[in-house]
């Protein structure tokens, strides 16, 4: 297999002397180790890659770096599979595959091609336009069609089984880019003494150095500058070098993310991809410029590319992108890619300049080898054969309505100016101004990006801040690095290293080449090649209306691809502002958003995954509840076990032995997700009078005391029993999910606003195993324990201290389940031995363990209320019948004012009531709506079959609902379905509350 | 509280396990006495208070001594052999009668990790927002901080600067096992510290 396009000589990047074979779309190529996949098939001869998004045109590489629009494709397969990978970007390997996009069922024949028959049905805001009406059409006829046909790579399908990394990392100079600006910068910093940090996100430092090599500096050959500054960066311990890794954002507060593909390269790398969150003190920014294209008709055919990135395939991977290429630029920097084609043995056609009369180094340079060039002249007109480019036909600017002259080729480079990628300047607030004269956006320094200390975070340096020659970029990087190193207290010297270069004349920018007749319209001017937008679509949004810069993008879809307007976006604002007359300071820009490129999903995941996706609290009792058939529930990050299978016994069967166990013998449950918060101090009464409804300050030591808690606005958020443990002393029970955040509640409470208290709190949550004993053979099982306590003798809502089996525990007799009951607080490390004497104990007795959902049932029989099911943040301690826990006799306490507002205490509020169907065996849907001549008067909030009653019973908010006791009211069920249902007390079970009080 | 069998007290998660990179060794650290105490550091009666219960100086802000953590402005978790905790608080309360104070028993509430091996501090920096640069983090350092999703503190404990303890809440000991296992793998560190 031979590769015709690989030239004789030249390449700096590759290794000749190696052949390595690759994959695409299912057919092998042979390449060189230091080949990109791009420049591998175009060395192959390859030039079309890709369909583009709309109207599937046939699309060939038009860059050689990040910026590259149209060359997208699925890399890897099956467990690597990466789709919308630049292919600019991929380092070849041996066995690579990748396979082209958005072509179905083939590349060279593929029918989506039709969309671009019917292009003129499909004009900017089509999508708004067309399929507004039918509504529904939408969703069942448009939207699967288009998704079907427009679309870029695919979906993985298989678990990516490769790693992925983050890190965090600190510096004092994050440098962005390893150009000439970049090394500059490093190496004044490393000097300096800071810790410096490197990223380059190629897999090579030197940026245009490795191809324009016409600049000496300190006197030296170019290249000789590079080896040997970047020998001394290697050198130095205080500076970090980070090949193929991009700075992908600068956040708030020099908080940036870099992106190392490391592992791309093939199978040396164990981790793929590594996130790095890197705190630095300052940003140099020295991301270099990209170039732009320039609009033409048909400026998007296979061969059509960008200057700079022709001459990149010339000299660093000796491939010629075309044997027959077109220059047409706008200044001096075109002519090198004509002399570096020419140098290469490549045939230059033509150079067409934009500029009356073009004159300099470079230019005489061209001449004096024989080149061709057309002033003034731009391309009025490309033509195909086949796929790809076969000819251009010139346009005089003077005259465009003058005979053009055909001219035969195969590429044509494009040299429409330089853009500095401002992006990291930009992300974090700092502005780019118009510079009229070198038709660019740079960084206003003015308005930079500020940091805590309304420092200017990032510092741009060297072409990405506009500047043109190398001398430029040396003398600039030289002084704002050292401003920046002053500024973060190093000494460091603002000498530049000198420099010789060429003299560049002044752009002459052309946003859009006149074509003649139709052709002239635009709507073969492509600016965003992925997106399909033109100048056509550009100048009807404006026509319409969107004249801000933002509507018009959101519009057209300039700009919105993958390469977020990396290319499209300046021309595309220019035609905005040629049809609005406006300049282009007026138009402005849109809005750079991190990150830079995109960045993989399993960056963004690192070791994140399976286990490690969630954290899960699992208390001392975890492995047991798992080795006894637990079913789990999530509570918050906890799990805890909803019920215990036995046998093969359905779900129903088990959690009605659940209960039944409690309310005939003996039941014991893990209740260890409780929370508790300990609160002491002088004004710790005092203070928890404020955050409960009710009053606490009359708890007595030694007895417990069930608490409301309020927000603000008067509605419920917490519940739990308050234990007071002496007398500065409180112990807070907190909901299972609930205990962080009401931690927090109470330290914002004392930090904020009554910081003269004496308060100390402490979450204890985790301290301790909790463990209810309940069932009317509690006693009993008590009875037989190893203990110095006194069980019967403890009141209800009492509480003793003392060893239970060897184990130490506080015993508070509280009851959830309205039957006798205790709760142990153990320390947790003696929380599975307790549990395991207890468990024995209790299946001695007859009874056994129980689950969150049979204690849920129990709970509900007994008309108790849950946070978060009977209330959902709009529920007040009133709406819940609970009045009885709003102290009136308090001054102040949180919510109390709120609840006083007249829609808090409208008697028509949602109340809550139970629920009792007329059928006894059927259970109402969870959040059934009441209603009532076709409104909703309220809505199901608990529903359970309870095993005790032997009935389904419900608890529900329904209006006015304590007032219509006995009223039968309709359910909805299910669509044109309800049931009837009475309206009752929600205590269902012993109402006088004789069994949990023996 | 006779008859009390620290025998019944169990850890909830045990193991070593050394297979990471470049020999990282990775142990869950027996049962400590652990000390919630809050209070005035800057109180002197609070630091004879603390000298007298666990023999430490106080620490200073992001300071570990080797029986005192510096946990917040007004925040310390003094450490004890397992079981002796309460006595601690004892000798705290007595020494701090009159002084607003908490100090409360959570030897319960937390595991000890020991981390040791060259990557030491890179498997920490890969989950914590810490700069862990040898320079910038040494002896007698300490983070409360978070690894990955979890609440956690670290700090180095004696000279070498590849030995940290770990702490971290109870019901997140797995949790953070496997994260530092699987952040230890050999082959996966970023070479920079």
């Amino acid at each position: 297999m031979s590769q015709p396009n690989r030239l004789e000589t030249g390449g700096a990047l590759i290794d000749r002397a190696h052949k390595i074979t690759f994959w695409f779309d299912g057919r092998p190529y042979k390449g060189h180790p230091g080949d990109t996949l791009a420049s591998a098939l175009l060395a192959n001869g390859v030039k079309l890659v890709n369909r583009s998004y709309k109207y599937h045109r046939p699309r060939g590489v038009v860059s050689a770096g990040p910026e590259e629009p149209n060359a997208l494709v699925n890399l890897g397969a099956d467990e690597t599979h990466e789709p919308n990978i630049r292919m600019t970007q991929i380092e070849l390997h041996d066995g690579l595959e990748a396979t082209s996009q958005n072509r179905f069922p083939s590349l060279q024949a593929d029918v989506g091609v039709l969309n671009a028959a019917a292009s003129r049905l499909y004009p900017a805001g089509f999508y708004y336009k067309t399929f507004i009406h039918p509504r529904h059409a939408w969703k069942y006829v448009f939207e699967p069609i288009i998704r079907r046909i427009a679309g870029l790579g695919k979906a993985p399908t298989h678990a990516d089984t490769s790693q992925y990394e983050h890190t965090y990392a600190f510096c004092d100079v994050l440098v962005a880019g390893g150009g000439i600006a970049g090394l500059i910068a490093a190496k004044a910093a490393g000097e300096a003494g800071a810790r410096v940090i490197l990223a380059e996100q190629t897999e090579r430092l030197g940026g245009r150095l490795l191809v324009d090599d016409d600049a000496e500096i300190e006197g030296k050959p170019a290249k000789v500058w590079l080896e040997e500054t970047v020998a001394a960066l290697e050198a130095m311990d205080n500076v970090t070098i980070r090949l193929r890794t991009a700075c992908s954002a600068a956040y708030d507060h020099n908080y940036c993310l870099l992106y190392e593909r490391s592992g791309d390269k093939g199978e040396a790398a164990q981790v793929r991809h590594r996130l790095w969150r890197v705190r630095t003190g300052r940003v140099v920014a020295a991301t270099g410029m990209i170039e732009r294209p320039i609009a033409f008709h048909y400026n998007d055919l296979p061969g059509v590319m960008l200057a700079g990135a022709v001459r990149d395939y010339v000299k660093l991977w000796g491939v010629s992108p075309g044997e027959n290429t077109v220059v047409y630029t706008t200044n001096d920097d075109g002519y090198r890619t004509a002399l570096a084609l020419n140098e290469a043995g490549q045939t230059v056609s033509a150079i067409l300049d934009s500029r009356e009369a073009p004159v300099g180094d470079l230019i005489e340079k061209a001449k004096a080898a024989g080149l061709t060039i057309h002033a003034h002249t731009g391309i009025g007109k490309a033509k195909a054969k086949g796929q790809r480019l076969a000819q251009i036909e010139t346009i005089s600017f003077n005259d465009p309505d003058a005979e053009g002259e055909a001219i035969a080729c195969d590429c044509v480079a494009m040299a429409g100016g330089w853009s500095p990628v401002v992006h990291l300047y930009s992300h974090s607030g700092g502005k780019a101004h118009w510079d009229e004269d070198l038709a660019m956006y740079r960084p206003d320094p003015a308005n930079p990006p500020r940091g805590k200390d309304a420092e200017a975070m990032v510092v741009v340096a060297g072409s990405a801040n506009g500047e043109l020659t190398t001398g430029a970029v040396a003398t600039q990087t030289a002084t704002v690095t050292a401003a920046a190193l002053s500024e973060l207290g190093f000494t460091a010297s603002a000498a530049a290293p000198s420099v010789t270069a060429p003299s560049e004349a002044a752009i002459v920018p052309v946003w859009c080449t006149p074509s003649k007749g139709k052709a002239g319209l635009g709507g073969k001017h492509f600016l965003d090649y992925q997106n399909d937008v033109t100048v056509a679509d550009v100048a009807l949004a404006a026509r319409e209306g969107y004249e801000s810069v933002e509507h018009a993008k959101r519009y057209t879809t300039l700009g919105m691809a993958t390469d977020q307007g990396k290319l499209s976006n300046i021309n595309g604002h220019a035609i905005l502002g040629k049809t609005l007359g406006k300049t282009m300071a007026e138009v402005g820009t849109t809005t750079f958003r991190p990150p830079y490129t995109p960045i993989s999903f399993g960056s963004i995941a690192g070791r994140e995954t399976g286990n490690l996706f969630k954290p899960v609290r699992q208390t001392a009792m975890h492995d047991w509840h798992a080795a006894h058939g637990a079913e789990w529930e999530p509570v918050g990050d906890w799990r805890r076990p909803y019920r215990y299978q036995r046998g093969s016994e359905d779900r129903d069967t088990s959690i009605h032995r659940e209960c039944l166990r409690v309310r005939q013998t003996v039941g014991v449950l893990d209740a260890s997700t409780l929370g508790k918060i300990i609160v002491k101090g002088p004004d710790a009464a005092k203070f928890l009078d404020l955050m409960y409804t009710n009053m606490m300050s009359s708890l007595k030591p030694g007895k417990c005391r069930y608490g409301l808690m309020n927000n603000e606005n008067g509605f419920l958020m917490d519940d739990g029993v308050v234990v007071r443990l002496d007398e500065d002393t409180f112990l807070c029970h907190t909901t299972s999910g609930g205990a962080d955040r009401i931690h927090a509640w109470f330290e914002e409470w004392l930090q904020t606003e009554w910081f003269d208290f004496k308060v100390y709190v402490a979450n204890v949550t985790e301290q301790f195993t909790q463990i209810a004993v309940a069932g009317p053979k509690g006693l009993e099982l008590l009875g037989s324990l190893d203990s110095d306590i006194d069980f019967a003798a403890v009141p209800f809502m009492g509480m003793a201290e003392g060893t239970v089996e060897g184990c130490p525990v506080r015993a508070f007799r509280i009851s959830f389940t309205g039957e006798l009951s205790y709760e142990f607080a153990v320390p947790l490390s003696f929380g599975l031995s307790l549990w395991e004497k207890l468990h024995a104990k209790a299946e001695a007795l007859g009874g056994g363990v129980y689950g969150t959902e049979a204690q849920h049932i129990l709970r509900a029989e007994k008309g108790f209320v849950v946070i978060g099911d009977e209330t959902d943040g709009t529920v007040t301690a009133h709406d819940v019948g609970m009045s009885w826990a709003v102290s009136k006799k308090k001054e102040d306490f949180i919510g109390k004012r709120a609840m006083e507002r007249a829609d808090l205490t409208r008697p028509d509020r949602k109340q809550l009531v139970g629920l009792l169907t007329e059928d006894p065996n059927e259970v109402l849907p969870d959040g059934a709506h009441g209603v009532e001549n076709g409104k909703a008067i309220g809505h199901v909030t608990s529903t359970y079959f309870s095993p005790t009653l032997k009935r389904s019973i419900a608890m529900a908010l329904i209006n006015g609902g304590r007032s219509r006791f006995g009223e039968v009211i309709e359910i909805s069920t299910a669509k044109k379905k309800t049931a009837r249902a009475v309206i009752c007390d929600p205590v269902f079970y012993d109402a006088k509350g004789e069994r949990q009080d023996v | 509280m006779s008859n009390l069998d620290l025998s019944l007290a169990r850890p909830i998660l045990e193991g070593v396990n050394d297979t990471g990179a470049g020999g990282l060794k990775l142990s869950v650290q027996p049962l400590r006495g652990m000390v919630t105490l809050r209070a005035d550091l800057s109180d002197t009666t609070v630091a004879a208070a603390v000298k007298t219960a666990v023999g430490s100086d106080m620490p200073d802000v992001r300071k570990a001594t080797e029986t005192a953590l510096w946990m917040s402005p007004d925040e310390l978790l003094l450490l004890t052999p397992y079981g002796e905790a309460g006595a601690a608080v004892a000798k705290l309360t007595e020494a701090l009668s009159g002084v607003h104070h908490l100090a409360v028993d959570v030897s319960d509430a937390r595991t000890m990790f020991k981390l040791e091996g060259d990557a030491a501090r890179e498997v920490l920096a890969k989950g914590a927002p810490v700069d862990l640069a040898r320079d910038q983090f040494g002896k007698g350092d300490l983070r409360r901080t978070r690894i990955s999703h979890i609440a956690a503190a670290f700090w180095q404990s004696g000279e070498s600067p590849d030995v940290f303890e770990i702490i971290c809440f109870r019901s997140y000991a797995t949790y953070l096992w496997e994260w530092l296992e699987e952040s230890s793998r050999e082959g996966t560190m970023p070479g920079i510290l």
